[in-house]
């Protein structure tokens, strides 16, 4: 057993700061959502053109049906998605749940503030670490795959599929999937909703209207803005995922402290030997995925 | 299975709720506005950089107008001047224009439209996230400004209008002189060649090029140039900004 240092302080801070403002964004960005749930491709919302639509109906009864309506299919979702309860208990139409936004009532003037704060929080944080990395050189070594890591790339498919993870020193190299998942979650969802966010700023589509007519439109960004919001989702979900079954504790202990525990196979009578962070072995931060 | 299923949704439906009712303290509290407020201001500056005053907000074509340019907030002010003035088709209108003005003036449509008028196809953009475009025929604000001869020590452009949003409580907006002096910027008494229609503002209204919607000012009764709008209504420098929306409308 050995503990190694493996994420260096700045990226610790990153990371969780980077957790808060996701999180932030996301449910405020559900709120924003709310106040008019529809999306749409294009510069125009037409009705009936709707690509998606969280609505509501009264039934028969007179009971509030919430519906989520996907092209031309539409499903019943009272409870989660058009319908569910309000703060005082009782059924309202609103897009996503209460428990899902920031104000969980509807308020969009104040979703909109907790929104565009936390985008600033993001994007900062986002250029420091992309900055921190490049100048560590953390990007090049440890995220940019080799032709090694090309070359097992069949493998560690198949390791995937089968919940099966690096043991020993090799856990402390990022695989060739964690470098791709990474690199697509930084340079492709991350800059990707920045400027999609920012194609649905009026004054901003002055300068930027070529890229928000190459997306196809207003209301086309603002409907990547959505789906790569739940692509972030996703990739946090696996990412967690991942993280409970390589060691939860391991891990987690390697994102607060730094220190990561590599089970070095072979017989340690010295107990635990944490390596300083100038001795650690090459790369300096790696995964804790 | 089912019970680590409902464990599991339950874990997330907690640790959300609990996420957002602490937001929910925050949003009430007094400070916690006033710190998430930081970014409106630099919103604002740092757009301003990034896309100049002289920037143009883009132009469609004809093809691209909605069928339907949907009229959102009022649309019939209950108002007895406003009623007056619709009963009459608007041949009584007058616009008035004071404030930091060395001709103060009452303008009909017929005066302001021998000042200088644009057409421009552009596209509505509302806080709430839908985008309509429209056709706006209208007359440029900076020549309504040189024709009353507005102060050039003014900062800001008040816009007083016919419809109340509660009781006593009419609509107002502002935009500052920079973007008053915009060449995008109308006052708008056409819309798809034709007279406004009541419902989108009759018979002017504000037309901004670069921000949201509820900056488009309908039913303008009165234009007022100002060093300061902190005395006006809420203070806020409009209806909607007196509710909590930023004043910056341009993201």
């Amino acid at each position: 057993m050995r503990l190694v240092y493996r994420h260096t302080l700045p990226i610790r801070i990153m990371h969780w700061i980077n957790v808060i403002a996701l999180s932030l964004m996301l449910f405020s960005g559900l709120q924003i959502f709310n106040a008019h749930p529809s999306l749409y491709w294009g510069n125009r919302s037409d009705k009936g053109k709707e690509l998606l639509t969280l609505g509501a109906h009264r039934d028969s009864a007179g009971n509030l049906v919430g519906t989520t309506r996907i092209g031309g299919h539409e499903f019943t979702t009272t409870g989660v998605l058009g319908v569910s309860k309000g703060s005082d208990g009782t059924p309202e139409v609103r897009g996503f749940p209460s428990w899902l936004t920031v104000p969980g009532p509807g308020w969009l003037a104040m979703g909109r503030r907790w929104h565009f704060f936390f985008a600033w929080v993001f994007v900062l944080n986002g250029l420091c670490y992309v900055g921190y990395s490049l100048a560590r050189r953390h990007l090049q070594r440890d995220l940019w795959p080799t032709r090694g890591d090309w070359r097992g790339i069949g493998h560690s498919m198949l390791e995937h599929i089968r919940f099966r993870h690096p043991h020993g020193e090799d856990a402390l190299r990022y695989n060739i999937l964690q470098r791709l998942a990474y690199l697509t979650v930084i340079f492709v969802f991350g800059v990707g909703i920045v400027l999609m966010g920012l194609a649905m700023s009026p004054r901003m589509d002055a300068v930027l209207s070529p890229l928000v007519e190459a997306v196809g439109g207003r209301q086309s960004a603002r409907t990547i803005h959505f789906i790569i919001a739940w692509a972030f989702v996703a990739f946090v979900l696996i990412h967690v995922f991942e993280v409970l079954i390589s060691g939860v504790f391991n891990q987690l202990r390697g994102m607060i402290t730094g220190y990561y525990k590599v089970d070095t196979g072979g017989a340690d009578p010295g107990g635990t030997d944490a390596a300083k962070p100038d001795e650690t072995i090459s790369a300096e931060e790696c995964s804790h995925d | 299975m089912t019970d680590r299923r409902s464990f599991l949704r339950m874990a997330i439906m907690g640790t959300a709720s609990l996420i957002v009712a602490g937001c929910d303290r925050i949003s009430q509290s007094s400070w916690g506005p006033k710190v998430l407020d930081k970014a409106e201001g630099l919103n604002r500056r740092v757009q301003a950089l990034l896309a100049p005053s002289s920037a143009m907000a883009k132009e469609y074509t004809e093809a691209d107008i909605s069928s339907i340019f949907h009229p959102n907030g009022t649309t019939m002010p209950g108002t007895p001047a406003y009623q007056a003035l619709l009963a009459n088709q608007f041949r009584d209108y007058k616009l008035q224009v004071d404030g930091m003005v060395s001709r103060p003036a009452l303008l009909s449509i017929d005066d302001l439209k021998k000042i200088d008028t644009r057409t421009q196809i552009t596209r509505h953009d509302c806080v709430e996230g839908w985008s309509a475009i429209g056709k706006w025929q209208g007359t440029l604000l900076s020549a309504v400004l040189d024709h009353v001869g507005a102060d050039p020590q003014a900062c800001f452009v008040v816009f007083h209008c016919f419809d109340d949003m509660d009781v006593n409580t009419p609509y107002y907006e502002s935009v500052d002189i920079g973007e008053a002096r915009h060449p995008q910027t109308l006052l708008a008494f056409a819309l798809n060649d034709k007279p406004l229609p009541v419902p989108n503002g009759a018979p002017l209204r504000l037309r901004v090029g670069r921000q949201l919607g509820y900056k488009q000012a309908k039913y303008l009764s009165r234009i007022e140039v100002v060093k300061s709008f902190n005395a006006i209504g809420g203070g806020k420098g409009g209806y909607w900004e007196d509710q909590g929306y930023e004043w910056y409308a341009g993201i």
